[in-house]
């Protein structure tokens, strides 16, 4: 047991108290800085862009994370149903969440794309639009283009996840509820829901959490922009930290991700342990 | 199923969803697999339908071997990943049999620690581990990743290890021991034969885990040629001209190939383990 703890205490716990130091000194990346209390974590708090940082977080969590569950709820109900080919369309539907995020995204990049978009070809060639659409380069717009991706890679979690949940249902229990003269509303009101419960409140938790925390698939698609309209903690926790070599300063943007992710955490760990 | 459904019926209820998942969750390959297929002249003459193939050609994979780093790229990530998940599979099968089985002080902590520790974001740890990692000399080796890792898949897969191992009954490596076993030889002969299913999908999430991980890989290994496939692709593919979308795609398919793959094999395993970790802990 001895390596695991090893390795999780110099390259997880030692790094996260590190950070904490970090974040309360004025550390640039080369030179370890001087303690200066917490005047980052101040400076951050009149800082308009980490004001909109903050904002987009939120958004990009809190809007994604409704359509992930409901999306896979609806992927796991039609995956349930007995029918051809039912192994490789479950590979197949799963691929969004298991292959390399960096690389899929790179796909949407293209079709984001200004000039190559196959959307705006063909809303064009359907008469809807007269211009391409700038999906990523326009402020109002770009939110929900990154939005629309991350959904896109979630579903599959939420839709095996539920899958997996709505299997435990016995059968019989829908037979006897339609022998008895519920309808197919009914049963899903009063059997699916009940009992998928719980899978859905860990499988929404862990991607608020991931989602929240998330990094890559901004950094590839927008690096923040355009006017830091999708930067998130994490993208503009590597912008100061990294690309301004504040590192200090960056570590106290990645720390206030911490109360917040703490409390999905306690609910979640709450959750699991309450019986 | 529930009463007899018409053809009428099972088409709105089942095959229309089913259609719309599928041409969702799948566009964005099929749109990559076009490109990297394209040659670059017909990818700018906007005659033709872009959703389909007018002359197929290899050129955009040829390209990539022959003038870009990818087949260095490669060989970084199969050497990191393979490294990586043998160690966290072997930290994970410790951990996760004494989770499972030992009673020590602490062994509950242990237990929330561990879960805890399996929600940690890199993001949160990426700015003070590069300084960890500067200071050891890591930078730009493949231990700065063999070793940051496993930190994020340990966690993990000794959960879904000691899961494996609660399955099993304890008389049975309790009778090897009566008979003169050593407690890790129990392990390792009765207990690791037992739970391969758990110990294929704890090394297939291990693996898919390390391939695709990209804000460490980003930061610790990104100088010359030693970059990992998702960080090599987004950082060296992406040119100013417009001529480089064949082959970014080529490599994004080529990197996403192999867990592609790995996947279909296994995916029995692979959903069971996932669902086993976030429905049954």
């Amino acid at each position: 047991m001895l390596p695991g703890a090893l390795l999780l205490m110099v390259f997880m716990a030692y790094p996260f108290f590190l950070g904490i130091w970090l974040s309360l000194t004025d550390s640039v990346i080369g030179a370890m800085g001087d303690f200066i209390g917490f005047r980052n974590f101040v400076d951050l708090l009149d800082d308009s862009i980490f004001h909109q940082t903050a904002r987009n977080t939120l958004i990009y969590a809190m809007v994604t994370v409704p359509f992930k569950a409901v999306l896979g709820l609806g992927l796991a109900m039609v995956l349930s149903n007995r029918m051809r080919f039912s192994n490789p369309i479950r590979a197949a539907v799963m691929m969004p969440w298991i292959v390399p995020t960096a690389l899929s995204t790179l796909g949407w990049f293209m079709i984001f794309d200004p000039v190559f978009s196959p959307i705006s070809w063909l809303l064009k060639s359907l008469g809807v639009i007269k211009q391409n659409i700038n999906f990523l380069g326009d402020p109002n717009l770009a939110i929900s283009s990154v939005c629309l991706v991350n959904i896109w890679r979630g579903v599959p979690f939420f839709g095996i996840t539920i899958l997996a949940g709505l299997q435990a249902v016995p059968h019989e229990l829908h037979e006897a509820a339609a022998i008895d003269g519920a309808n197919a509303w009914h049963r899903f009101l009063h059997i699916t829901i009940p009992t998928i419960r719980g899978v859905v409140l860990i499988a929404g938790l862990l991607s608020i959490i991931w989602t929240f925390a998330d990094f890559q698939l901004i950094y590839i698609l927008t690096k923040g922009g355009p006017a830091n309209t999708t930067h998130i903690f994490g993208t503009y926790a590597f912008q100061i930290g990294l690309s301004a070599t504040d590192i200090g300063q960056g570590a106290a943007i990645a720390l206030y991700m911490f109360p917040i992710l703490s409390v999905f955490a306690i609910l979640l760990l709450m959750y699991l342990r309450r019986d | 199923m529930v009463g007899s459904r018409t053809l009428g019926k099972r088409v709105l209820g089942i095959y229309l969803p089913l259609a719309f998942f599928i041409v969702f969750l799948l566009f964005p390959f099929y749109w990559m697999s076009l490109v990297s297929l394209k040659p670059t002249n017909d990818l700018f003459d906007l005659k033709y339908n872009p959703f389909w193939l007018q002359t197929f050609t290899l050129e955009n994979y040829l390209y990539l071997f022959q003038n870009t780093a990818f087949p260095e790229w490669l060989k970084n990530t199969l050497i990191v990943s393979v490294v990586s998940t043998v160690v966290s599979l072997a930290c994970s099968i410790l951990i996760g049999y004494a989770l499972a089985r030992l009673r020590f002080p602490g062994s509950n902590f242990l237990g929330v620690g561990i879960f805890l520790a399996y929600l940690v974001p890199p993001t949160l740890l990426f700015l003070p581990l590069s300084q960890v990692i500067v200071k050891l000399n890591l930078y730009n080796t493949y231990w700065a990743l063999i070793l940051t890792y496993p930190t994020q898949l340990i966690p993990f897969a000794s959960w879904l290890l000691m899961g494996y191992f609660r399955t099993i009954p304890k008389e049975i490596e309790e009778c090897a021991m009566a008979d003169g076993c050593t407690r890790m030889e129990a392990l390792v002969k009765i207990i690791l034969p037992l739970s391969t299913p758990g110990l294929i999908s704890a090394g297939i999430f291990c693996f898919t885990l390390c391939w695709n991980e990209f804000l460490y890989a980003l930061i610790f290994m990104s100088s010359g040629t030693m970059k990992t496939i998702p960080v090599g692709t987004v950082s060296d593919l992406i040119k100013a001209d417009t001529l480089f979308w064949g082959s970014l795609m080529a490599s994004a398919v080529l990197g996403s190939f192999p867990i592609a793959l790995l996947y279909s094999f296994f995916v029995k395993y692979y959903v069971s383990g996932l669902t086993a970790g976030a429905v049954k802990r």
